[in-house]
């Protein structure tokens, strides 16, 4: 199966075995394909002694480790094809990763997007509540990850509303008037959940003030990372967001700058679910095999996407677990995982590595 | 005006352009036409025709003539 004839499925109906299939395909030709056009990875494969020509097994593919877009500048077109570098947030304060995308690769991380976000809530488009400041698209030419983050959210809503002012601080009658608007209609919000956290749930709480949204869905993205510092789950923050904003279905999902498009959402059992665009690997850090079903290991990401950067097979700096595969009781086929979170840099080092020798 | 004229009229308010380099534009040829100015362009199509495009449309919208061709399934007949 191509890209092209998975955008004709529903993106949770792959099951094990055709997905296995599919992915081997396109994940095998993409390595060819970087192999062919970006130096650097060609001379990682090279001294892996990685035989290109062959069709490998998923798990045998190599990954690069994610800081490795942080160190260097690594595409696979010319560069007068890249119409967008994408900058990851840098949370960490440490150097930004860069991800070079052509028209191509934007469009389709467009289009997976919308089958995955869609098929949670339908092809039409509902009102748009931005938890978020409308300053982050106005300097276009960083596009940051959080900016390309809501812009490519809009194109879910309509009567797009920014939440939040320049200086974070929640505008409660813009959103009351968003409120009343549509109160007689479901309405979507997007925002990230550090963000919503902070600048709406805790700010309404301290002001005493709550919504009553009749029948919306939020989508939230970001980590959890400054949360937990607060001792908040995600149960207590679904419940925090319900309490000050209504009645609200909270989706959380998880995606990285750089594979942008093929992201991970929560279900309803609390479950992170492969689409049929990606897919996860766990490795025991300490040898880097793969990892059984409920054994925790770091995250290795794979996504069908990525054609103008060497991304698609990406080792990440995160710890989870898989909790099963085509059986999870919402219905939703592929492999389900839980995330545990960040694993420490001193740890980090060790691996990255281990990655040289391997 | 004609519907044409209207659409034409859609990218020139969008993208502060005028006729000319509207017609046979494609996204991301100016810098005006990103996925910021991708979402404003909607708008104006939107609010020119009285209309709702769908997300696959809006993905799938990515020229000037390409955009005529998806208006078609929203009853808006170019001539």
């Amino acid at each position: 199966m191509t890209l092209d004839e998975l955008f004709q499925i529903a993106p949770y109906s792959l099951t094990k075995t055709e997905k296995d299939a599919t992915l081997k395909d396109i994940l095998n030709d993409l390595t060819r394909r970087h192999y062919a056009a970006c130096p650097e990875y060609a001379r990682i494969l090279d001294a892996m002694k990685f035989d290109v020509a062959q069709n490998h097994e998923c798990g045998e593919l190599p990954f690069l480790p994610v800081r490795l877009f942080k160190q260097f500048e690594l595409l696979s077109v010319p560069r007068d094809e890249i119409t967008k570098t994408l900058t990851s947030s840098g949370t960490s304060g440490q150097a930004v990763s860069k991800i070079f995308l052509n028209a191509d690769n934007v469009r389709s991380q467009t289009k997976t997007l919308n089958e995955i976000i869609s098929s949670f809530i339908g092809k039409q488009r509902l009102p748009l509540l931005l938890l978020d400041t409308e300053m982050i698209k106005k300097d276009r030419s960083m596009y940051s990850a959080r900016g390309a983050g809501i812009i490519g959210f809009s194109i879910f809503g309509r009567n797009s509303t920014y939440a939040l002012d320049a200086e974070m601080n929640i505008d409660v009658d813009k959103v009351a008037a968003f409120f009343e608007e549509h109160q007689n209609e479901p309405i979507l919000m997007f925002g990230y959940t550090y963000m919503i956290w902070q600048f709406v749930v805790r700010a309404l709480e301290e002001r005493n003030i709550s919504f009553n949204a009749q029948n919306a869905v939020l989508f939230h993205i970001g980590g959890w990372k400054k949360l937990k510092d607060q001792a908040v789950d995600a149960l207590e923050f679904n419940r925090r967001v319900q309490e000050r904003l209504g009645n609200v279905k909270v989706y959380n999902y998880y995606g990285m700058a750089e594979q942008l498009g093929s992201v991970f959402v929560e279900c309803e059992h609390g479950h992170m679910h492969c689409s049929n665009y990606s897919d996860v690997i766990i490795r025991r850090s300490k040898d880097f095999s793969e990892a059984e079903i409920g054994e925790k290991g770091l995250m290795e990401l794979l996504s069908v996407l990525p054609v103008s950067y060497p991304g698609h097979v990406l080792l990440t700096e995160d710890e989870g677990e898989i909790l099963g595969i085509d059986d999870c009781p919402c219905g939703r086929k592929g492999k389900y995982f839980k995330i545990h979170g960040r694993i420490k840099s001193a740890e980090l080092r060790g691996c990255s590595d281990t990655y040289e020798r391997r | 005006m004609t519907n044409e004229e209207k659409y034409t009229n859609a990218f020139c308010q969008a993208f502060d352009i005028d006729a000319d380099t509207a017609k046979g534009l494609k996204f991301q040829a100016i810098d005006a036409w990103d996925s910021v100015g991708h979402m404003g362009l909607v708008a104006q199509i939107e609010e020119s025709f009285d209309i709702m495009l769908e997300p696959d449309d809006i993905v799938d919208l990515n020229s000037f003539e390409k955009g005529k061709e998806l208006l078609a399934k929203y009853n808006v007949e170019f001539a």
